[in-house]
């Protein structure tokens, strides 16, 4: 049995993929496009509810309490699931979530299985794995049918091909399916994927899902989604296996009627989900015979013992902040190097990886705030940026390349500045002595050594005026020679 | 009204005029305006860069300073956010109570230069004549921070001869985000590029902003292009008078 650590994408850091990825204007006109689009769905039903921004204080004041209360929560969930008739099998990491899973499937002798889209199975590289013991995955919703075919990585965790437009998936089809003939209507496109997908429903016995939410108190699990290949995995095979991170369990039943109203309009601008599948373990002549869910920590309970990051696990997956951040717009989920991109990317990541994978990530944002404007269930991510870029620093300080880099060195000699305006008032003056070094011809400054130099590749910068204000104002008449009078000013 | 003005670091070193604006226009709205020497910076770059221990001091710095004074005014958003969503943040991270207890004291006096006005003082017609066609550009921490809503655009439509020209997409962020602009400077530059194509596309002579660093940002990509179009810190419009050359 082959299986592997963690999901690993690549060693690039955030700027070096985003500079490739700024020079595919295929890519960023696709994307732009796509966020703009649900971007504004989103902003008209979201703006249909006068409760808004109570709903948001509700998911995310229920979201914090399971967090809180996390053990108990689950223990009850395990307890109600089971009673059920459902299995509950507990992954401490992605190794042991990938061996749990690949043993029910051996069990079953399935050659094959069909999933629904999963980015918790992503997160522990389970298709890789099921392939390497000569297991078949076959991905039913539509974009993950897209990014299997065409052998890509997902870059959005609602809408994975949302990197791709119409006529490249035609391509994908064209190729894969062997319909030489396609046409290019969404029709046709959704068509070709229905009749190769149908067979496969039918033949398949065997179904892998993640969950968007668990339900503690009666042990059921929920999926939404709009295209019904779902609701055919979670009805049609005779197992199904359901891989869910240990953070997304929800105490009652009613706590739904929150979360039921936010994800849908955050994720698709959609006032409710096509459909809504929640089941309680096995009925008798009604669905699978037999259901297993996996629970997976995989480096969660770390984060849950992180007080200033714990609300990371809040997140409900509705990927709002990744169609509304201008970072995300500008380079695409792929520049994340992770399954997961955007803003929770930057934070969920690292943390994932214990801050040994995706440093870089906590430096991809402008700190502009739109990601915690619109977030359903209110994290504060520029906070948690900003934590985690502490924790990013304190690591390096504690190596020499760290303490003796160009960054350290430069901000240490602006807290030594900035805590005296004596200090503060030197460094001006000699700036503006010093500066003669850099200043063109044109009286401005166009370029910049060292870390300075990203400034000037596409800006100038005004040289420093010959006075600073604090001068200015040392020299100035007594405000008494400033009378309001002398302005004539008059207000009409 | 006696008014401290906290200058912040880069307009004193960077935009001195910003700061003989804000000193203009409260003057000549009839307040006191002074200026403590022992002034220095609020901490911003070092805390939202991760360089958080270091923060520490200056913010303690901050307070120091500004411990006994009635009202400060700060002509930049981003530093009145950095105090007002991080300093109590700051201050407990370091298990200082005592500083702590000075922030949740003296953040109640601070204020942003526009904000003071309309809010503090109630005035949205400051007398100024500018004769020019401006678009103004919603930094993110004015909007998402300090939530100013429309208070910068009411102040600027009681200036004579303005002409307001709507920007697209106000609130996208320019792309600056201080050490962002450097440690991703592909992406920081992308995004500049589609907000000068909006600012260009209005045929606006000025943008303008409550905050200096966003201009700074907005006018290195006009200038490198040699756009006919300029920046001007709001304070700087609300200070021009009929007399006035811009």
């Amino acid at each position: 049995m082959t299986t592997q650590e963690q999901t690993h994408w690549s060693d690039r850091d955030f700027p070096e993929a985003a500079k490739e990825l700024l020079q595919d204007s295929q890519i960023r006109s696709n994307v732009r496009h796509a966020t703009n689009v649900i971007q504004a769905k989103r902003n008209n039903v979201v703006g249909e509810l006068a409760d808004w921004q109570q709903l948001r204080d509700a998911g995310a004041a229920i979201r914090a309490h399971s967090l809180e209360h996390l053990d108990y929560y689950l223990a009850q969930f395990e307890e109600a699931c089971t009673r059920a008739g459902g299995h509950v099998h507990w992954a401490r990491d992605s190794a042991e979530a990938n061996r749990i899973i690949l043993g029910l499937i051996q069990k079953h002798d399935a050659k094959e299985v069909i999933k629904i889209k999963t980015m918790t199975s992503e997160e522990i590289g389970l298709n890789q794995n099921l392939e390497a013991n000569g297991i078949h995955p076959i991905e039913t919703d539509l974009a993950e049918l897209i990014i299997q075919l065409g052998r890509d990585k997902p870059s959005h965790f609602v809408v994975p091909a949302l990197h791709k437009n119409r006529q490249e998936v035609r391509e994908i089809f064209r190729r894969e399916m062997n319909l030489p003939d396609l046409g290019e209507r969404p029709e046709d496109l959704a068509s070709a994927a229905r009749t190769y997908l149908r067979e496969k429903y039918l033949r398949i016995k065997v179904a892998v899902s993640g969950a968007n939410f668990l339900i503690a108190e009666n042990g059921a699990v929920c999926i939404v989604e709009s295209e019904g290949n779902g609701r055919m995995c979670l009805t049609l095979p005779d197992v199904l296996i359901s891989l869910v991170g240990i953070e997304k369990v929800l105490p009652k039943y009613r706590d739904m009627e929150v979360f039921l109203q936010t994800l849908p309009r955050s994720a698709t601008g959609e006032r409710m989900n096509p459909y809504n599948s929640i089941w309680t373990g096995v009925h008798e002549g009604d669905g699978p015979k037999e259901f297993h869910v996996v629970l997976l920590d995989n480096r969660r309970s770390p984060i849950l013992g992180d007080a200033e990051s714990r609300q990371t696990l809040q997140c409900i997956r509705c990927a709002a902040c990744l169609n509304v951040c201008p970072v995300y717009h500008q380079t695409g989920g792929h520049a994340y190097e992770s399954v997961y991109a955007g803003p929770i990317g930057a934070i969920l990541t690292p943390q994932l990886h214990s801050m040994t994978e995706g440093r870089s990530l906590p430096y991809a944002s402008s700190l502009c705030g739109a990601c915690y404007e619109v977030c359903p269930v209110k994290i504060n991510i520029p906070e948690v940026l900003i934590h985690l870029r502490g924790k990013v620093v304190e690591e390096d300080q504690k190596t020499l390349s760290g303490k003796f880099g160009m960054w350290n060195i430069g901000m240490q000699a602006a807290a030594f500045l900035f805590a005296s305006s004596s200090r503060l008032s030197l460094a001006q003056h000699l700036g503006q002595i010093g500066q003669k070094l850099v200043v063109s011809k044109n009286g401005v400054i166009e370029r910049l050594p060292f870390m300075l130099s990203g400034w000037t590749q596409t800006r100038d910068l005004m040289p420093l005026p010959d006075q600073t204000f604090r001068d200015w104002w040392a020299q100035r008449k007594p405000p008494s020679d400033h009378s309001p009078a002398q302005e004539n000013f008059h207000v009409e | 009204m006696r008014v401290s003005l906290f200058i912040t670091c880069y307009n004193d070193t960077l935009f001195p005029e910003t700061g003989k604006s804000v000193v203009r226009v409260l003057e000549r709205l009839g307040h006191t305006v002074e200026f403590r020497a022992g002034q220095t910076c609020c901490g911003q770059m070092h805390w939202n860069t991760g360089y958080l221990k270091e923060a520490v001091p200056i913010l303690r710095h901050f307070v120091d300073v500004y411990r006994d004074a009635e009202t400060i005014v700060v002509p930049s958003s981003s530093c009145v956010s950095m105090m007002r969503d991080h300093y109590l943040k700051a201050a407990e991270s370091v298990g200082d109570k005592r500083l702590a207890a000075d922030v949740q004291d003296l953040l109640p006096r601070v204020y942003e230069f526009t904000e003071f006005l309309v809010k503090k003082l109630g005035v949205e017609d400051v007398g100024a004549t500018y004769p020019h066609k401006v678009t103004f550009h919603t930094s993110c921490h004015s909007e998402r921070s300090l939530h100013l809503g429309d208070i910068p655009i009411r102040l600027l439509k009681q200036v004579r001869g303005l002409q307001l020209l709507k920007l697209e997409n106000p609130q996208e962020c320019c792309g600056f985000g201080g050490t962002f602009s450097i440690k991703n400077a592909d992406v920081s530059s992308a995004m500049l590029a589609d907000k000068v194509r909006t600012v260009l596309n209005t045929g606006a002579e000025i943008c303008t902003a409550v905050d200096n660093s966003c201009l700074m940002h907005l006018h290195g990509s006009l200038h490198r292009q040699r756009t006919f179009a300029r920046t001007a810190h709001i304070a700087e419009i609300l200070a021009s008078t009929a007399g006035d050359r811009v």
